[in-house]
């Protein structure tokens, strides 16, 4: 359909130029030439690695060289060993532990970045601004540099031992969430003051305004951010790598990480691709149903 | 000029009076004016907390603030005096080991600098919050006591406090967890972590270190250090300001013409274009980090494919030769960051007023001019800010480094390879070679650099904002 319009569009440009259509005609087509051909070359160099490693999870042969750059004979075998072969990496067990984590992580977080926000955006305090810009200098330390030391402070109150690490990480993910809220805070800013003083007028206090009245306004960009908030233990290894010391408290993408370490590379790199398959799948999904509200975000953080 | 850019802004500045819209007026119950004007049982307030609140009838909240001051003596008297005392010293007795008659060995406990070290922090920390502690007592009995001047004797009740924190003071409610939440993960972390650059606390001290001032600082910065050397910072440093500048630049003006090209008049099919490029995105980072890592290896499908092709003889050294790893990883990084300017961008390039255009077409201004002069000015003006924020995350780009190349190649004897940025420098230190006290140098050097661009390039936003000859 948009293409139909391009064309009545470029119909009209070309009435507009009929003086030197010709001329013009010939250079347009030969720019639309070039900037396929170039589009259609970078699209193939941007699909490759996605579809090279979704072709190699099905590949018979587990080592990671080969002489052809793709496989050249397919099974299933990959994704059922992945799930049944427990004994050396257990990865069934990682990703039902991620999975807990994930869904802790996004309801805690969830409601720490909701409360800021709305705090920042509608209420008015000593200290707001003075706590905006403590965020901001906090958010240009290294996170990394603090890891070592969140490890140290669970370590003091015993989370680290083998059956806590789960709570742990929950901790870790969601408890300095609430820093994140300038994306949140940009959209709220956006929802007009009136709905706020008519709702007050009618009686409700500043609590009810925030769940009566910016809550379901607010509905996409918590979708987003509950996303989000469900990625950050799929995505995240650095933390989880300190933090967890034993295997059978390894997330799913330590898990991953660990199948390309010398020792397994041999014999699970096949694996390791349909693993990264299944865990992409729904993110990807994910992905493509929140892209709207992600470019409104997007837009809303660019506004400040 | 665009009358629907301008209409917000001024909008915006209207409620501004004398003191801008976030001016709020400072409390009356201040600490001074309970000093001055307190009486007898707001003064004693001073040492015995809530004793203002309970002669008003709050009972609660003089019980709590009771409580909180019991607590905090306790914990002073059977932990925190303690910590306190070990702090300046970081302990020094050793584990010892005792053979009894039967000849077994029995351990006594030594001290552990790194557990002394955090306790006293910590002990610190609740040191503050209890000086925060007496500053609200005195000014809540303060309070109490000018509520009950002003309502013949009875002061707000305790379910007053609760609706008024639901509704003025709904920002305490809201605020509590999160905050105590930043407390306790980022904010205790970070100090705990500063603090140990000032100590000795490096693999040959694990257990017991002391405070040694900067010493770290003066390992790091100069040149006969073994681990780390003003040589080796200054080249981390140096490469990590080029990765950031490329990183982010190239990213920036290779989106910006691929979503020009994509935004033509005449390309067809730019949803689907779109959407391929977007599919990078949709793949989590570390898969495709790691899937690129094992690609660009020696015997990687990139190398079989080109030496099946006949290109090359023998296979490219993506990863392992120092300047071809440095152009791997700033290359990579395009793979991985241009789709997010193509979505930023394309969505600019839509906003940009059509009547720019088509008063530039008639005043004669070719593909160039335009571009030069509207849609150039335009993207900058809404992506500046935008663009600091990258520049900052690549200097802090732990993932890209550390999956793609570990820092490798990396030099016999140095701490840090040729890829290395600061922050995988840091994480190398401290996690792999349990370098504490550089790490924390380093970490703290990051911030300094990252502290001073921010400040020179907002500063100079700043300014060009004030022009705003464009809008």
């Amino acid at each position: 359909m948009s293409s139909q319009v391009q064309s009545a569009s470029a119909a009209t440009a070309d009435v507009e130029s009929h003086g030197f259509m010709h001329d013009q005609r010939k250079r347009r087509i030969a720019g639309d030439i070039v900037a396929h051909v170039f589009l259609a070359i970078l699209a193939i160099i941007w699909i490759i690695p996605i579809v090279w490693v979704f072709l190699e999870s099905f590949n018979k042969n587990p080592a990671p060289y080969q002489n052809t750059f793709f496989p050249t004979e397919y099974t299933f075998d990959n994704f059922v060993k992945l799930f049944t072969e427990r004994n050396v990496l257990d990865f069934p067990r990682m990703f039902l532990n991620t999975l807990i984590i994930a869904i802790f992580v996004c309801l805690i977080s969830l409601f720490f970045v909701l409360s800021v926000a709305y705090c920042m955006s509608r209420l008015r305090f000593r200290g707001r601004k003075g706590f905006m810009n403590v965020v901001l200098i906090l958010g240009m330390f290294p996170g990394i540099m603090s890891v070592v030391a969140i490890y140290f402070i669970l370590k003091a109150i015993d989370l680290t031992s083998d059956g806590f690490t789960i709570l742990a990480l929950i901790l870790v993910y969601s408890a300095g969430s609430g820093v994140n809220f300038y994306v949140m805070k940009g959209f709220m800013d956006t929802i007009p003051k009136s709905l706020d003083e008519a709702a007050m007028l009618d009686g409700c206090t500043r609590l009810q305004v925030f769940t009566k009245i910016i809550l379901p306004v607010c509905r996409p960009m918590i979708v987003y951010q509950t996303i989000t908030g469900f990625l950050t233990p799929w995505l995240d290894f650095v933390m989880a790598k300190v933090i967890c010391r034993t295997q059978t408290n390894y997330t799913a993408s330590l898990g991953l990480y660990q199948m390309l370490q010398k020792e397994y590379i041999q014999s699970w790199f096949a694996r390791f691709a349909a693993g990264a398959v299944i865990i992409s799948i729904p993110i990807a999904i994910l992905f493509i149903v929140t892209q709207r509200f992600y470019q409104e975000s997007m837009a809303g953080s660019v506004k400040g | 000029m665009s009358t629907a850019t301008l209409s917000p802004r001024t909008r915006h500045r209207k409620p501004r009076k004398k003191y801008g819209a976030d001016y709020i007026a400072p409390s009356p119950y201040t600490l001074r004016a309970a000093l001055a004007n307190g009486d007898i049982w707001t003064k004693l307030s001073i040492v015995v907390f809530g004793l203002g609140n309970l002669v008003h009838k709050q009972i609660v909240k003089g019980l709590l603030l009771l409580a909180g001051e019991i607590g905090f003596i306790c914990f002073m008297i059977f932990s925190g005096a303690k910590n306190l005392s070990k702090l300046p010293g970081l302990g020094d007795q050793v584990q010892g080991q005792v053979q009894d008659a039967d000849g077994f060995w029995h351990y006594t406990a030594g001290d552990n600098s790194v557990v002394i070290l955090l306790y006293g922090v910590a002990t610190i920390v609740f040191c503050i919050v209890f000086v925060l502690w007496w500053y609200m007592s005195i000014r809540s009995a303060y309070k109490a006591q000018c509520e009950a001047q002003a309502n013949n004797g009875r002061a707000n009740s305790f379910v007053d406090d609760i609706h008024e924190l639901a509704n003025q003071r709904a920002w305490v409610t809201l605020m509590f967890l999160p905050v105590l939440g930043i407390l306790v993960f980022t904010v205790l972390p970070l100090i705990f972590m500063i603090s140990m650059a000032f100590t000795d606390y490096d693999h040959n001290h694990l257990v017991l270190f002391d405070w040694t001032g900067f010493d770290a600082f003066k390992q790091v910065f100069s040149n006969s250090g073994s681990t780390v050397s003003a040589r080796l910072f200054l080249s981390v440093l140096g490469w990590t300001l080029v990765w950031a500048v490329f990183a982010t630049f190239l990213n920036f003006f290779l989106g910006m013409f691929l979503a020009m090209i994509i935004n033509r008049k005449t390309t067809h099919g730019k949803g689907f274009w779109r959407a391929i490029f977007s599919m990078s995105i949709a793949v989590p980072q570390f898969v495709s980090l790691l899937v690129m890592s094992q690609m660009l290896q020696q015997q990687g499908a990139i190398n079989r494919l080109l030496q099946s092709w006949g290109w090359i003889d023998s296979p490219l050294p993506f990863l392992t030769d120092a300047t071809w790893a440095r152009v791997t990883v700033i290359i990579v990084n395009l793979w991985i960051g241009i789709p997010y300017t193509i979505m930023q961008i394309t969505g600019i390039l839509q906003n940009i007023p059509a009547e720019l255009y088509e008063a530039a077409k008639i005043d004669g201004a070719n593909w160039w001019q335009t571009f030069i002069k509207i849609t150039m000015p335009y993207i900058f003006f809404v992506l500046t800010p935008y663009l600091i924020t990258t520049f900052t995350g690549n200097v802090n780009n732990f993932n890209v480094i550390y999956l793609l190349t570990q820092g490798a190649p990396t030099p016999v004897g140095d701490s840090a390879g040729k890829t290395d940025l600061l922050i995988t420098w840091l994480y190398k230190l401290t996690v792999d070679k349990n370098d504490y006290n550089l790490g924390a140098v380093i970490g703290i050097m990051t911030f300094i650099v990252l502290a001073v661009v921010s400040l020179v390039t907002y500063r100079s936003t700043g300014s060009y904002k004030n022009e705003e000859g464009f809008q």
